[in-house]
């Protein structure tokens, strides 16, 4: 993959923005505002907000793979280890101390 | 604002899977054909396709069967685009409609 | 498969827009935007890919370690290796089901699926009660499909959001060692590729 532009490592503690506004957005509502992990940087890709209203998805955003535990995302009721892990852009994050 | 119609994980109230898969009929192999050469041809992207979805009325959103909203989707699109107008499907339909109407 | 799904003609007891998309077929073919040909390409394209093809990689990654490395460190290469055509994904991730883990792959925006390989995604993984339950009660729908899971074991739940396309790779059942590529293939089914169970601990009748 290619090298990736973004702010974040693997490991790396964050919060996904909890933003509300018009358009194409690809992070899902139930993990925005939830704190998680970057698990996996997967490298820069042109973005789905401005592809979807036929613009060329220009700059590339680095896109990840966020780990959140299942408990910080919907509360107990499924099993103590068990996860939930979303691919997120770049712009979506803000690093957690 | 709130959350889109589409963006539904999580939301309680959902119930069991059904497990069943529905042979697709000729209309669905055509759309999901459609759909694909549009993309190759480089005449829309598939985020346009899902932004169109996710523009629909949220009840025609929910009552609309999958390939349903698929075609909803390509038409907005091509619409958008200015490569079809309403009018011109609206008449070609029209012409099926007559030729079923002969005898 | 008939090979008139290209020319055939709408019939009067079609729905709304079944109607339309006859419609659009033959305005975009008169303006040349698209031809009869690509559709009957992307239809054939289409119909090559059944979850085969994920059984066939799966299989011989169970038999052969050196290609479940390759496998899982470049799968596009691993697709290509076994006559697999992988290039229309972006990027191709293969997760690996442990006694200790199991994954789960969702896309709860929409319906992202790995069609290059596997084919379409069947009804269930497209309908609304599996995007809206998947993420929040994985174990409940596992336990639809038949698979019970120790609260030990670690769920991961995968939701596709974005250009990766993901493929579960289930574990080998117990007691099919010296077993043919073949046979493993028809254990790996569709749904233990999508990882709400895991794969077939028999051949199937």
């Amino acid at each position: 993959m290619t090298p990736a532009s973004g702010r974040f490592n693997p490991g790396d503690r964050v919060t996904v923005k909890f933003e509300d506004r018009p358009g194409h957005l690809r992070t899902p509502w139930y993990v925005r505002g939830k704190h998680g992990w970057i698990e996996r940087v997967y490298g820069d890709f042109l973005n789905p907000e401005l592809l979807a209203f036929g613009k060329d998805g220009l700059p590339k955003k680095t896109l990840y793979l966020v780990g959140f535990d299942y408990d910080e995302v919907f509360g107990t009721g499924q099993g103590p280890k068990d996860k939930v892990l979303v691919d997120i852009y770049d712009h979506w994050l803000e690093p957690l101390a | 604002m709130a959350r889109g119609h589409h963006d539904i994980g999580g939301l309680p109230g959902a119930g069991a899977i059904e497990a069943a898969d529905h042979p697709l009929s000729d209309w669905e192999i055509l759309a999901d054909a459609i759909n694909q050469a549009l993309g190759a041809r480089g005449v829309k992207r598939t985020d346009e396709m899902r932004r169109a979805r996710e523009e629909m009325d949220s009840a025609a959103y929910r009552d609309m069967n999958y390939y349903e909203r698929w075609v909803a989707s390509m038409e907005a699109i091509l619409i958008e685009k200015n490569i079809l107008t309403k009018d011109e499907i609206d008449q070609k339909l029209a012409e099926f409609e007559s030729k079923w109407g002969e005898p | 498969m008939s090979d008139d799904h290209g020319h055939d003609h709408p019939k009067h007891e079609l729905s709304y827009y079944a109607k339309r998309i006859y419609a659009m077929r033959d305005l975009l073919i008169e303006k040349g935007v698209i031809s009869e040909k690509d559709i009957q390409c992307q239809i054939e394209y289409q119909e090559a890919r059944t979850p085969a093809n994920g059984a066939r990689l799966v299989a011989k990654a169970w038999v052969d370690p050196a290609f479940k490395a390759r496998f899982i460190a470049d799968p596009k290469a691993a697709c290509q290796e076994i006559g697999i055509d992988a290039t229309a994904i972006n990027e191709f991730v293969v997760l690996e089901n442990t006694p200790q883990v199991r994954h789960m792959v969702v896309c709860t925006l929409c319906s992202c699926y790995p069609r290059p390989i596997l084919g379409r995604p069947p009804d269930w993984y497209k309908s609304f009660n599996y995007r809206q339950r998947s993420v929040s009660d994985p174990r409940g729908v596992m336990r639809e499909f038949g698979l019970e899971l120790p609260d030990e074991v670690e769920v991961r739940v995968h939701d596709s959001t974005a250009d990766i396309r993901y493929i579960v790779m289930p574990m080998r059942p117990a007691g099919t060692e010296g077993w043919s590529e073949d046979d493993l293939a028809k254990l790996v089914t569709r749904d233990s590729m999508i990882g709400v169970m895991d794969a077939l601990p028999s051949l199937p009748e």
